[in-house]
């Protein structure tokens, strides 16, 4: 029982990476605050499927892992990038962005 | 080999726990600083696993640009300390189940698939470092996907000033074009003036 | 020749009905009355081709339906009964025609009014012409229609249109009774021609119909159900309703269908029938004291009513009833001629009326009429005869006619039938009130001193020769007919040869016969009333004319009994016609609005309505829910596909 904790192996990674990743998840509608949160969470997302990328990249001894992840990260970057300047040009129209606030798509 | 194991255990830990701030924290600023730990931990993950050219350009990128970026937006924006609404707690257990649900599903998709793979880690003892390999692989293999990297961060570039660019009323602007195609007729008017006489 | 007779005046009727809004006034009118006259023509041939030279026939035209049993073909039947109504159909409709030119010449809308006389008369003469009871029924139906159009030509007029609908729907009462019969008829004898019925009568005398667990006599059954329908259309007792209203149409309209023609076709089909009315005594004593009922009474009312026309349409209700009890007690010919001979003198009193209220400027109450017999005395003169011819009075054609119904009446009283008996002291008192009546009529409109006022004095004028030829060659029918028909054809002759085989009289119920031999009394009773009312009429109205307001007085109750109609409208209101407008709306407010409609569209509508609304909300426009939806749906998928993994 205490090599499973001891002895470091994929399973862990992955591990940790979905916690990351369900923390991600639950941040986009857990959150009453802001907007900026939910951009946050997805970078959470991002970074967890890094960290499985890699994991796997190492435990199967293939570099193509790590190149795909640093593919990801420039899409990121990018994404975080637009979404912050969509955030900014909303702030400036509308003056809130609380998430209470933004219903205009009510049906 | 414990030091492993205690880091892992260590950095994981605090990221995990520093994610979890992001989401909970009420000051808007202190969840980008809990983000900034949370890269900064995964860098060290990934130094674990051996790819430290990711972990320094996942410093590099993500926490100086990407989080600095959510540091300038957050203070422009002035976002205010905001309480935790009622209608929160409404939606917590029904949230953190749904959540519990993917996780559990999470682990035990990859614990099942997991099995026949080899678990102990195959660092490689290797002469060149994770940048030369990585570097031998990019440029050659995979030259197109990282062409395309490329234009995407400027289409984004572009796509984000475009986004943002305004009109601003009374700003002195030089156009370069105009100046340059001034001619005389433009400018200069020769008059005969009369002694004694004004203009 | 025979298809021209008939189908010439649906030709007018088409050619100008359907171009009635672009054809010149004019035009139509000379169409419809030339070809109307063509076939009044050609059926003087007829007659004197059919009767005379005593050939009838049947002409095949086309095959309608034929379907199992059932073969109906369109096919025109003329014999000496035919013959006869043909004579009078369209005698009086070219007639009625020709003064119409006159008489509508001020309407809107004289070419429609021609187009439709054109084609009540095709109707009717596919009715008297018919070889089979469903082509009689179409007649039936399409006189019933005319007769709708007709009186309610004046269509802004609301009162018209009400009286319109009443005579189709009292009408309608009756034709269910008809339509019945026809059933019964096809049921019983399997054919509804009429020579394979009156050939096979006899053999069926005695078939029962079982309905509902009784049983009933069919010739019988069938001879009630036909004469039901009769009695709408001839407005009998009960059914009579709308023949008084049917006075808002036109003076013309008045004259061909209520005096010749449509009213007539109910006593056409029970001479018609006669083969079968004589194997049921019931449905005989029914006809008799239905028509005695209906005599007295419309004549009862005719004496308080101060409308010209609807003295005249009572006087029409009550001489149907002479006919229907003359073939009631088995004389068939004597009521055929008495129809013969009411055309001519009816048509006339109505022309003539329409001529005095032409005259007057439109006024119709004779209380405002009055010492105008000098001013239009051909009108006076014609008005005169007519009158005279409606009393009996010899040697005029109504003395004929009627003299022989009463005779033939007491003749069968004599012989057992109860009912003659009854019958005979209704029409002697009805020939009374008839006398009363009519010359009041001449004495209120004509005599005295005039109650009109000075305008319509100045404007009063005699007709022009459009209408007053028809009038008199009118009143040469009335004078000459009864009495050239009597001698010269034989028409109530006891051995019914002139008839020729169309009329049946069984010779047990040979009452034409015993009417040659009545007492003495008898043949002089019907001039003796007749003198008795001119006698009462002038003192009334012209010795001592404050005789009637105070008669009026002193029985008032009788008075209003009578000028109210003998509240029968009142009554049917509240008989029939609250209760089923009640069962109506009830049916309309509750059911077809509360539950159907309900359940139904509404209840759709409203569903899907309140269902979209809630759906609606599902769209809260919160990135988060949507988010959080994507997020409850791949869990579920996962969840989903490993479960199926798993199993």
């Amino acid at each position: 029982m205490i090599e499973t904790f001891l002895n470091i192996g994929l399973m862990h990674y992955l591990t940790v990476a979905a916690i990351i990743f369900t923390l991600g998840v639950c941040g986009i509608f857990l959150n009453r605050k802001n907007v900026i949160t939910i951009l946050m969470s997805i970078e959470l997302m991002l970074l967890s499927v890094n960290i499985n990328m890699v994991a796997f990249s190492a435990y199967l001894g293939d570099l193509v892992g790590q190149v795909f992840t640093l593919f990801i990260l420039t899409v990121a970057a990018a994404e975080a990038a637009i979404g912050l300047a969509i955030l900014v040009v909303y702030f400036r129209n509308r003056g809130s962005i609380e998430i209470e606030d933004i219903n205009r798509m009510k049906g | 080999m414990i030091i492993a194991v205690a880091l892992f255990y260590i950095f994981s830990f605090i990221a995990v726990l520093s994610a979890m701030m992001v989401i909970a924290s009420k000051n808007p600023v202190y969840s980008v600083l809990f983000l900034i730990l949370a890269f900064f931990n995964a860098a060290g993950l990934f130094v674990l696993l051996g790819a430290e050219l990711l972990a320094m350009i996942l410093i590099i990128v993500y926490v100086g640009a990407v989080a600095v970026l959510f540091l300038f937006v957050v203070m422009m924006l002035n976002i205010k300390l905001s309480k935790m609404k009622d209608s929160a707690t409404k939606y917590l257990p029904i949230g953190i189940l749904v959540a519990l649900v993917l996780f559990a599903e999470l682990f035990f998709m990859l614990s099942s698939t997991t099995k026949t793979l080899n678990i102990s880690p195959k660092v490689a003892k290797s002469t060149v470092t994770n940048t030369e390999a990585l570097g031998a692989v990019i440029y050659t293999d995979y030259i197109y996907l990282f062409q395309i990297s490329g234009v995407i961060l400027l289409v984004a570039m572009i796509g984000a000033i475009v986004l943002t660019h305004r009109k601003r009323e009374g700003v002195k602007k030089q156009d370069a074009y105009t100046q340059i195609t001034r001619s005389k007729k433009d400018t200069l008017e020769i008059i005969k003036v009369e002694s004694g006489k004004g203009v | 020749m025979e298809f021209l007779t008939v189908f010439l005046p649906l030709f007018a009727a088409m050619i100008v009905g359907l171009r009635s809004g672009s054809i010149s006034v004019k035009a139509a009118q000379v169409i419809t009355c030339l070809f109307v006259c063509t076939s009044a023509f050609f059926s003087g041939v007829l007659f004197y081709d059919v009767v005379i030279n005593k050939a009838p026939r049947v002409i095949d035209l086309l095959s309608w339906i034929e379907s199992g049993d059932l073969k109906i073909n369109w096919a025109l039947r003329i014999d000496s009964l035919t013959a006869v109504m043909l004579v009078v159909v369209t005698w009086v409709s070219a007639l009625v025609h020709i003064y119409s030119v006159g008489y509508m010449s001020h309407d809107p809308h004289p070419q429609r009014f021609m187009a439709y006389l054109s084609l009540f008369t095709f109707f009717m003469l596919m009715l008297i012409t018919s070889d089979n009871l469903l082509q009689l029924f179409l007649g039936w139906e399409g006189v019933g229609l005319c007769s709708y159009l007709l009186i309610g030509f004046w269509y802004n007029k609301e009162s018209a249109n009400n009286a319109a609908i009443k005579a189709f729907i009292v009408n309608r009462v009756g034709d269910f009774g008809f339509a019945l019969g026809v059933f019964a008829t096809f049921y019983i004898f399997g054919s509804i021609q009429f020579d394979e019925i009156f050939a096979a009568s006899g053999s069926k005398k005695d078939e029962v119909i079982n309905f509902l667990g009784y049983e009933f006599n069919a010739i019988t059954t069938i001879c009630i159900l036909l004469f039901i329908g009769a009695m709408g259309k001839s407005a009998q007792l009960g059914l009579h309703t709308w023949l008084p209203d049917a006075m808002e149409g036109p003076t013309p309209v008045s004259a061909l269908i209520h005096a010749a023609t449509m009213v007539t076709a109910g006593v056409f089909l029970v001479a018609r029938c006669s083969p079968l009315f004589e194997l049921s005594p019931l449905a005989l004593s029914i006809v008799t004291v239905v028509g005695a009922a209906t005599c007295i009474f419309a004549a009862t009312i005719a004496i308080t009513q101060n409308d010209i026309k609807r003295v005249i349409a009572y006087s029409t209700c009550s001489q149907l009833g002479y006919m229907f009890f003359a073939c009631g007690v088995s004389a068939y010919s004597a009521g055929i001629f008495h129809l013969m001979t009411h055309g001519f003198f009816k048509a006339l009193l109505f022309l003539g009326a329409g001529s005095v209220i032409h005259a007057m400027s439109d006024e119709q109450d004779m209380r405002k009429m009055g010492g105008i017999w000098k001013k239009i005395p051909l009108t006076y003169t014609m008005m005169l005869i007519g009158t005279l011819a409606i009393v009996g009075f010899p040697p005029l054609s109504g003395f004929f006619s009627k003299d022989m119904i009463l005779e033939s009446a007491y003749a069968a009283g004599h012989s057992g039938n109860v009912f003659g008996e009854f019958a005979f002291w209704a029409g002697i008192s009805a020939a009374g009130l008839t006398a009363l009546y009519s010359w009041r009529l001449i004495f209120m409109t004509f005599h005295g001193k005039t109650r009109a006022s000075k305008e319509v004095i100045s404007h009063i004028h005699e007709s022009p020769k459009n209408m007053t030829i028809p009038l008199i060659l009118l009143s040469i029918g009335a004078i000459f007919a009864g009495g050239f028909a009597y001698k010269v054809l034989g028409i109530v002759d006891a051995d019914l040869e002139f008839w020729n085989g169309s009329i049946v009289m069984l010779s047990e119920n040979n009452v034409l016969e015993a009417a040659h031999h009545v007492p003495v009394w008898v043949k002089f009773a019907p001039f003796a009333v007749g003198i008795t009312g001119l006698l009462l009429a002038y003192i009334c109205y012209i010795l001592f004319p404050s005789i009637p307001e105070v008669m009026s007085r002193i029985f008032a109750w009788v008075y209003k009994f009578l000028l109210n109609k003998w509240y029968i409208d009142e009554l049917y209101d509240f008989l029939f016609v609250r209760p089923i407008k009640a069962i109506g709306s009830f049916f309309w407010k509750a059911i077809d609005i509360g539950v159907i409609d309900k359940f139904g569209p509404n209840g759709f509508a409203i569903l899907s309505q309140r269902l979209a609304t809630r759906v609606s909300k599902i769209q809260t426009g919160y990135v988060y829910h949507y988010a959080f939806a994507m997020l409850v749906g791949l869990v579920g998928l996962i969840s989903w596909y490993m479960y199926l993994i798993i199993r």
